[in-house]
């Protein structure tokens, strides 16, 4: 393992990163302190630095919404934001949903109509329908369709997603897709 | 991400101050571009100011009876804000053919004026681009181009604008109003974004000491006769291939006034007043909204994979006019284009 | 096999409350104490020698801890062997950081490690590489000529003739040809490739890996640091999806655990997004075919001739071209397929490898035939049908097809359809309907399984396979349940480990046969001790009792014949001072059958098209499928939902295109790369057409990862056909395609 340039490393000035500084985020109600660079975004906070791994990486780019979470109330990308920005806000993650053991409506619903194979864009699109549902304008399929659209899942499932938020805003489910002897 | 300095701006006049002793630093509100160039490495600031906490977030009437949008009112909370959607739904329809939920509420209204273009070369870092770098050249033209300007290009440049509210905002004709050293100045939309020339670099005519404080939308607001008419390659989550922004006032069968923008066509939203002007004074038929159409593709050109473009703008500008015309504004919901 | 109980009932997944709540740990997502983090740098061109890699600037950032590149890493073995996994196909793998030869723009050529995500991400920016550029040949369209017919050994080039063809086709009343095309497809699962390297004292290391093979993984690794297997241990209990792309090892995990290895600390590798598309992905095709039918629609002539891609360094190819000769009845058949070799990535399996793309050009062309002979598509299937394998000349294990064509068509009022292109309309928008055939292997391979029943009635059931997202650890679940007679709260399926019993990677639609038939076979060793425990009790009820006279349900072993003689295993295990009974099995293919085993399906699309603009909604569709036995209709039918609207998305949305002038693949985000979003995806229905296969395996199974795929895309290719008259015979349909004269 020579390193030819290895000489060139002694001698260096380093090159800086970001100061650290303080950033306080309510996280599921809880009050957390993080002393972090200002370059870490919101979404790797929660993952790399509370272990809030249920909060997804899939694009990091607002490609796919894998990453979705609600801060003071409404559905963002958490991958396009910096922490820092977000300092004192009220943040809600898919571990925050449950209320103990019991889940949320929407997380029965996605099991009980398979809504998600993978699971990997589940937590994000959960989150996206709590706030589509807080957001209070949608009375159609459609309509859930269209706004739900910034969540991705590569596994197809958009049917059941369909069909699991219908369930919990209208206590029933009208799109006819599915398999017979579901 | 590179080591940048992360700032907070506590006032306007803070926030010119600090970009105008930095000519490398950035403000940063929503995020949803610059985040994303910055990993990207497209975008290398020294500095992010961080100008979330500004007053900037109202929406007031003005004195002459239009609407005053502050720079931070997130693009969600403008589309379906009452007066929005009472007075202009042709910029909420617009705003809602855009992005995503997430993205629409984070997204602020003068971030989104200053989006960059998505072109594929800009945002590879491998590839010659004169956006980026200027002088590299440009790897569109001859390159992959289907997303790409067929008007007002460059030999240096044939990107596009992304933004779907600049275009409602064009055919509105909606004034920026900017803040920076000299103090404030109030710029006609027309006048705001820039065309590629030989400094593709420059998506906008705002000083390098500027911030963008407010949109002011003037009274009228084409609410009866409108629509934002969003072509792409899936059915939500994509930018347009072409959009049309029509706006009309008509009277007994004649339109009075005309507006009509387009997106995904320019390196700006594209409005072309001759255009307009033949379609004021005369009937709303078919065959007046062609001449229109002719006139605002006449020197449109193509570069191979975006030809298209050319014939689905006219055919997009015909439904638009005929959509608008009809007061059946396009559904941003229902995806059957009216 | 008992019939009652849990298998067939459709099953809420049992790892569904781990996902809903985000508590499932996917491969990036495991916290190690002084975990250093791995970011990637990835070539810029497509051919040629890295002559300078400078990383002075890189590490002199602060918190930098290493940059490995072809000069600075740990010895790599040096033969291909030691890098050839599983599924590799013939030819010299990819090794990365080997050496300074460029293969492919995007191949990784230095790894960044650092304290920090963050600081491992900026210091890659600033590595900087100069290459010695060689001329690159990455256009496939323009090197067609030169295709060769592959050495690929596992998959021989078919050259399947029969009959004079040529002269057939001559003499045809009824004569189409035509060109398809399907360009590259990158699998995009939701999550990115990711390793998790946990370096352990003793020079053990623990990784956690996105593959669809933990096995595969571990075998991989070792062989190529040349540590002994039994040091590495590859877990993968969450995949977040893969579709092909985790069945070979990816770079990220030779690079975390080389760098783990060299640092002695773990290491975390993550790739970006526009990472995943410097992977394999699915090769771009052209299908050329001509078809001759006599004037009622039996085909008389059929030859196809299918070109691939593949890298310089590696063969890969699947079968394109015989499918028409399971599912259409012809006499004079010619059959071809070859390879271009490109400087790029080795291609890989995504869903339904050669089938989707075959079935794409076969029943486009059928449907082309369909309108020649003017006979109704489904029609022109029915008359043409093969009861026979013609390629193996053998009967099928089970084929209801025809019953899929029926409630397929049923299901969707095909019959309400007018024949004639551009006659439906709705509105501004005209009407489209078509339809298309399915078909996929029905495979097995060999797998092991290991059952624990222990004294509490609780059952671990084992085998290092995985759960890509079709629902293993369910099924599995649901088979022990089923198979020893105890609640599903009381299974616990294992899997994603690479110490579980010997399993093959996720893939083909081959792991319920197989892993099922290990499980099934672990299951009967336990019921046979437990039959055997009981029977030693003095007076047992069971006595003489043979495995199949009884069976297991609710705790208890049962007489079938006469339920009142049963004795529970709590109790038989008492009896027998038995605390824990395990078992482990195989299962393997009957080498010796004498059929041909294949999954189908019948596909019905229906979009509406706006006549001016080209815009394409796909409104319903309905895919009726003859998959053998279904152990889970909820979750098989979430499979079949989420292939069709894969073949939603191969038919209108998904291209990855290559700027030739670089050699470099440009759609390399979800913005430029689109898949199906939400507001893409209306009515889709499924049908599981019964099917009763006891030839195939013990559970009669066949698989449902692949068959919903096949097919889709012809299906709403033809559709638009029917509603605009143009036949666009190139993916994705654009509406650009669509404004062309």
């Amino acid at each position: 393992m020579a390193r030819p340039s290895s000489a060139a490393r002694t001698g260096l000035e380093k090159i800086p990163t970001p100061a650290k500084v303080t950033v306080t985020l309510h996280v599921n109600g809880v009050e957390r302190k993080l002393t972090i660079a200002p370059w870490t975004t919101l979404l790797d906070a929660l993952r790399l630095y509370l272990d809030l791994t249920g909060t997804k990486k899939g694009c990091d780019h607002g490609q796919c919404g894998a990453c979705t979470v609600l801060v003071d109330g409404r559905r963002i990308n958490s991958c396009l934001t910096l922490a820092v920005m977000k300092d004192g806000a009220q943040v809600t993650t898919i571990e925050g949903l449950a209320q103990g053991n019991a889940l949320h409506p929407l997380q029965q619903a996605f099991i009980e109509h398979d809504a998600f194979q993978c699971g990997y864009c589940t937590p994000g699109q959960i989150c996206s329908a709590a706030g589509l549902i807080a957001e209070g304008r949608v009375q159609t399929a459609d309509e859930i369709r269209e706004l739900m659209s910034g969540n991705i899942c590569r596994c197809g499932a958009y049917p059941n997603i369909v069909a699991a938020i219908e369930a919990v805003m209208f206590g029933k489910a009208t799109d006819r897709s599915g398999a017979t002897g579901r | 991400m590179n080591n940048f300095e992360y700032t907070r701006a506590s006032d306007v006049a803070d926030a010119v101050r600090r970009i105008a002793s930095d000519p490398a630093a950035k403000f940063v509100a929503g995020g949803t571009n610059l985040i994303d160039l910055m990993k990207e490495n497209v975008a290398r600031p020294s500095r992010l100011i961080d100008i979330t906490h500004l007053p900037l977030d109202q929406i007031d009437e003005t004195q002459d009876g239009g609407l005053r949008i502050g720079a931070l009112v997130p693009n969600s909370d403008l589309a379906q804000h009452p007066q929005i959607e009472a007075r202009y739904p042709l910029l909420g329809s617009a705003i809602l053919a855009g992005a995503s939920p997430q993205l629409r509420n984070m997204a602020s209204t003068g971030g989104n004026l200053l989006q960059r273009t998505r072109c594929l070369y800009f945002y590879d870092t491998t590839t010659p681009c004169n956006k980026r770098e200027p002088g590299s050249g440009c790897s569109a033209i001859g390159g992959i181009n289907r997303m790409h300007a067929i008007l007002g290009t460059s030999e240096h440049c044939i990107a596009t604008h992304p933004s779907d509210m600049c275009v409602a905002l064009a055919a509105l004709e909606a004034r920026v109003l900017a803040t920076g050293r000299s103090g404030e100045r109030s710029i006609a939309f027309a006048e705001f974004h820039r065309l590629p020339g030989d400094t593709p670099q420059l998506d906008s005519n705002l000083r390098a000491d500027e911030i963008i404080t407010a949109i002011e939308l003037p009274p009228e607001g084409f609410a009866k006769n409108y629509t934002y008419l969003k072509i792409r390659d899936r059915l939500s989550y994509a930018f347009a291939l072409v959009s049309i922004a029509v706006g009309l006032d008509i009277e007994g069968g004649t339109i009075k006034e005309a507006r009509l923008a387009l997106g995904g066509v320019a390196h700006k939203p594209w409005r072309n007043r001759e255009a307009e002007a033949r379609l004021e004074g005369a009937p709303a038929t078919r065959e007046n909204f062609v001449r229109a159409a002719e006139t605002v593709l006449r020197e449109a050109r193509g570069f191979g994979h975006n030809d298209f473009k050319i014939e689905l703008a006219r055919r997009g500008i015909l439904r638009a006019l005929a959509q608008a015309a009809r007061g059946t504004p396009q559904s941003q919901a229902d995806k059957r284009i009216r | 096999m008992p019939a009652a109980g849990y298998l067939g009932k459709p099953t809420s997944r049992v790892d569904g409350r781990a996902k809903v709540t985000g508590t499932a740990k996917y491969a990036a997502e495991y916290d190690v104490p002084g975990l250093a983090h791995g970011f990637v740098v990835s070539s810029a061109i497509a051919k040629g020698r890295i002559t300078t890699i400078h990383t002075a600037d890189a590490l002199a950032v602060a918190g930098v801890l290493d940059i490995f590149t072809h000069e600075h890493r740990p010895k790599l073995a040096s033969s291909d062997e030691a890098y050839k996994d599983e599924v590799a196909p013939p030819g010299s793998p990819l090794r990365p950081l080997y050496d300074d030869r460029i293969l492919f723009s995007g191949q990784p050529v230095a790894l960044v490690v650092a304290e920090e995500f963050e600081i491992a991400r900026f210091a890659a920016s600033l590595v900087r590489v100069e290459y010695e550029h060689e001329a690159h040949v990455t256009d496939f369209e323009a090197q067609r000529e030169r295709a060769t017919v592959s050495k690929q050994d596992e998959d021989p080039t078919p050259s399947t003739a029969r009959g004079n063809p040529a002269e057939a086709f001559e003499r045809a009343a009824v004569r189409v040809n035509g060109q398809y095309r399907m360009p590259v497809e990158h699998h995009n699962p939701m999550e990115p490739f990711a390793a998790t390297a946990v370096w352990e004292d003793d020079d053990r290391i623990t990784v956690f890996d996105k593959t669809q093979g933990a096995q595969n993984s571990r075998n991989y690794v070792a062989d190529v640091l040349e540590m002994p297997r039994d040091r590495v241990r590859v877990l993968s209990p969450y995949v977040g999806g893969a579709f092909g792309a985790g069945l070979r090892p990816q770079y990220q995990l030779l690079l975390a655990v080389l760098a783990a290895r060299a640092l002695k600390r773990s290491v975390r590798v993550t790739l970006t997004r526009q990472q995943m598309f410097t992977l394999g992905y699915r090769s771009a095709n052209i299908h050329e075919l001509a078809l001759g039918a006599d004037s009622d629609g039996s085909l008389v002539s059929f030859r196809h001739h299918a070109v691939g891609m593949t890298s310089r360094f590696e063969d890969f190819q699947r079968d394109f071209v015989h499918w028409s000769s399971l599912l259409y009845r012809c006499e004079n058949v010619e059959l071809g397929q070859s390879l271009v070799k490109l400087d790029q990535n080795t291609p890989c399996d995504m869903r339904a490898p050669g089938g989707a793309e075959g079935a794409y050009a076969i029943e486009c062309a059928m449907d082309e035939l369909a309108y020649a002979a003017k006979l109704d598509p489904l029609e022109l299937r029915l008359i043409n049908y093969s009861d026979k394998d013609q390629i193996e000349d053998r009967p099928y294990s089970s084929k209801q097809l025809r019953e899929c064509y029926r409630q397929g068509a049923e299901k969707f009022g095909w019959s309400d359809r007018n024949p004639q292109p551009r006659s439906m309309r709705d509105g501004n928008e005209l009407v489209g309907w078509g339809m298309a055939t399915g078909i996929w292997e029905a495979m097995q391979v060999p797998a092991s399984a290991k059952a624990v029943l222990t004294a509490n009635g609780n059952v671990e059931i084992a085998s290092a396979t995985a759960d890509i997202g079709p629902g293993t650890y369910t099924w599995m679940t649901q088979l022990a349940a089923e198979m020893l007679g105890v609640p599903l709260e009381n299974v616990t399926a294992k899997l994603g480990d690479s110490t579980l019993p010997d399993a093959p990677v996720e893939g083909g639609s081959f792991t319920t046969s197989s892993v099922g038939s290990a499980i099934h076979a672990a299951c009967r060793a336990v019921q046979r001790e437990l039959l055997g425990l009981a029977q030693k009790m003095a007076g047992s009820p069971l006595a003489g009792a043979k495995l199949d006279d009884v069976v297991f349900a609710e705790g208890k072993i049962r007489y079938k014949q006469d339920e009142s003689r049963e004795v529970s295993v709590a109790d038989a295990m008492r009896a027998g001072k038995a605390e824990r009974i395990e078992k482990a099995a195989s299962a393997a293919p009957n080498g010796d059958s004498k059929y041909s085993h294949y999954t189908h399906s019948a596909v019905f699309a229906e979009v509406k098209i706006d006549e001016q603009l080209g815009v394409i909604r796909v409104t319903r569709m309905v895919n009726a499928v003859a998959a053998g036995r279904i152990l889970n209709p909820k979750t098989a039918a979430s499979q079949i939902l989420g292939a069709v609207v894969g073949g939603i998305g191969m038919a209108l949305h998904e291209e990855t295109v290559t700027d030739q002038r670089f050699g470099r693949f440009v759609t390399r985000n979800l913005a430029d790369y689109h898949v199906p979003v939400n507001a893409d995806v209306h009515a889709i229905d499924v049908i599981f057409v019964e099917e009763k296969d006891e030839e195939i395996n013990p559970l009669g199974v066949k698989g449902v990862g692949e068959i919903g795929i096949v097919g889709t895309a012809a299906a709403i290719a033809n559709a638009v056909y029917h509603a605009t008259g143009k036949r666009v015979r190139d993916l994705p349909i654009t509406l650009d395609k669509l404004m062309r004269d």
